[in-house]
């Protein structure tokens, strides 16, 4: 899933502190499962929001709405109706939520209201690890099922670096060498040689190196 | 300020907080007639929002009563509750307000003293603290 965190309140006070009828709309995917972005937490946003403008004897009227997905024009197209009614629109899904918000409503002002941060998964509950860097051409299968791109702090193809120790990478004693757990692997595996293997570098042509992204699958499009 | 009543809400657990409750009660020792009681099944279901709607309806101030830690018939409730409070102190800190004004207290089943010990030494907080502005 795509992980994200909330925006300090504070933050966002700041960035609606001129309107005074406020959207705050959810997302039902990864946001929801990552507990930032749900009719969960709109809720929350929402009533902080209310409790504020009453601090600051604001009349403030602040609307909640979660959507299936933001991601996705179809659902968005929901909005129509209660847009209208406000000034602004914070945004709680990932990054991808605001734009297509702003896009679809270009005279409304959209704000983000959480950080996004990484694609990863639940290590443990309320734990979120990052395991996949985008970089458009997987290949786990050569290390071991591991990915040392999104995972090795230098994302390097060739480890481990000089600063391995004890299974932790040199930035920090919390993080794991994912080399020295690539080697691990394949020696567990009986697959160790494959590692000496000579491969030509890494094309990053299909990761963001190569500007921005687009996927057309022809037998979709209408 | 003196004759300034908070208006408080309080979640109680129906196990420990609530028994407490009953038997301070009939040590006839009253609690405070502006503590608003809420009654749960347990600590562990009052979620971050439950929290924060009183602050939206003009409360003063907010507390959870629950189990001692180990007491928890759901064995965490408590636990997870002290988390979302601590979670709601955080936020009312991000809008200006002060954290104090929620709090969470862990008693014994039949501690009718405590319970309004509590009750009063949160009023007492609240009550120096005094209404939440409302510009
Ligand atoms: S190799 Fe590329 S696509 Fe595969 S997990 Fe790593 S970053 Fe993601
Ligand atoms: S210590 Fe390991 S994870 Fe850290 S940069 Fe070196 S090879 Fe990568």
């Amino acid at each position: 899933m795509i992980v994200a965190e909330s925006k300090p309140i504070k933050e966002l006070l700041e960035m609606v502190k001129d309107f005074k009828k406020i959207l705050v709309v959810g997302c039902k995917g990864c946001v929801t499962v990552c507990n930032v972005g749900g009719a969960k937490e709109v809720g929350i946003l929402a009533s902080s929001l209310r409790i504020h403008g009453r601090k600051e004897g604001r009349d403030v009227v602040v609307g909640e709405h979660t959507l299936e997905r933001q991601c996705d024009p179809e659902y968005i197209d929901e909005l129509e109706e209660i847009v209208g009614d406000y000034d602004a629109v914070i945004s709680i899904a990932c990054g991808v939520g605001p734009q297509f918000l702003s896009e679809r409503y270009p005279e409304k002002k959209v704000f983000p209201g959480v950080n996004t941060k990484f694609m990863g998964g639940a290590v443990e509950h309320g734990v979120w690890a990052e395991r996949c860097a985008g970089c458009g051409t997987c290949a786990i299968h050569l290390f071991g099922g591991l990915c040392p791109i999104a995972r090795c702090s230098k994302s390097l193809l060739n480890g481990p670096c000089g600063g391995s120790s004890h299974g932790k990478c040199e930035i920090s004693k919390d993080v794991d060498c994912i080399w020295d757990m690539i080697v691990n692997k394949m020696t567990e595996q009986g697959r160790l040689s494959e590692l000496l293997e000579f491969r030509p570098p890494k094309s990053w042509t299909t990761a963001r190196d190569g500007g921005p992204r687009k996927m057309i699958r022809e037998e979709l499009v209408k | 300020m003196d004759d300034f009543k908070p208006q408080i809400v309080a979640f109680c657990c129906s196990n420990c907080a609530s028994s407490a409750a009953k038997v301070s009660h009939g040590m006839k020792k009253a609690l405070p007639d502006n503590i608003k009681l809420i009654q749960v099944p347990c600590t562990g279901r009052i979620e971050t929002l439950h929290l924060l709607k009183p602050f939206e309806e003009g409360a003063d101030g907010v507390y959870v009563a629950g189990c001692q830690e180990d007491s928890c018939q759901y064995i965490s409730g408590i636990t997870k509750a002290a988390k979302r409070v601590k979670q709601v102190k955080d936020i009312l800190e991000g809008l200006g307000i002060e954290p104090e004004r929620i709090d969470v207290f862990q008693m014994s089943a039949g501690k009718g003293q405590e319970f309004v010990e509590v009750a009063n030494r949160m009023v007492d907080t609240v009550k120096g603290l005094g209404p939440v502005p409302t510009a």
